[in-house]
């Protein structure tokens, strides 16, 4: 289709604090693997990509080839967003050794389709963020902006 | 005795796009079902085919994990809050 993207809606616009929160988050975590969660508005049951927050979790794994959001601190997660009258819109995760891609089984379990699922790649020596969408095990990407400070 | 149920995004499709809604019972388990009765699309998405809690699913009645209480019999009171959330996973 002619000046179609290559990437899905919506853009994941997170602030450069927000973006640095996550990659220090993932360091953190090594050797493990490390998640957290994302409260943005959804509108007419879609995220619009905007992120109002975004909350490190614990591995419950403690895994550095899996991951599990700690249940406790997705249930704090969820109630912060409530209070701002947003939702959970996303989770984040690292990828250790291997390229921010889903792997099959990001695939496989993801959870929701409106998600936005970012992951981060500590494999080189500059961290890689990327964003998708992943709906009936098809995987797309999210364009990622990076702006200065707040929502 | 009324309690809220707070849906995350996943099920709010299946409660006509409700973040929470008001339902009533003496158990956890008493609640799902009036919940699914009221709204048949949350049917095996809460509760699986042997009648338990769904494995992908961590429910919380006010800050306490129901798999650490007494699972779906786990008894709620008026003004309590069950917390349905899915557990989020990947490799």
């Amino acid at each position: 289709m002619a000046g179609a993207s290559r990437f899905a809606q919506p853009l994941l616009r997170l602030t450069i604090e927000q973006h640095q929160r996550i990659l220090a988050h993932c360091y953190f975590g090594l050797p493990d693997e490390a998640c957290g969660l994302l409260a943005g508005p959804v509108v007419a049951g879609e995220a619009t990509g905007n992120v109002s927050e975004v909350y490190p979790a614990v591995n419950s794994d403690a895994s550095s080839r899996t991951y599990t959001v700690d249940g406790r601190d997705y249930l704090r997660a969820s109630r912060d967003a409530d209070a701002r009258g947003v939702d959970i819109i996303g989770v984040w995760h690292s990828h250790t050794h291997t390229d921010a891609y889903p792997s099959p089984t990001d695939v496989r379990q993801a959870v929701d389709p409106m998600w936005i699922y970012v992951i981060v790649s500590l494999r080189d020596e500059v961290p890689m963020l990327r964003a998708f969408r992943i709906r009936d095990g098809a995987v797309a990407e999210c364009q990622v902006v990076l702006q200065a400070g707040h929502h | 005795m009324a309690v809220e149920v707070r849906l995350p995004t996943l099920l709010r499709p299946s409660a006509d796009g409700a973040a929470s809604v008001s339902a009533t019972g003496g158990t956890v388990g008493e609640v799902f079902v009036e919940l699914v009765s009221a709204h048949p699309g949350l049917k095996g998405q809460l509760i699986d085919d042997s009648g338990s809690l769904h494995k992908f699913v961590n429910v919380y009645v006010n800050d306490d994990d129901i798999r650490y209480l007494d699972q779906l019999d786990t008894k709620v009171g008026d003004g309590d809050s069950i917390s349905i959330l899915p557990a989020v996973a990947g490799g």
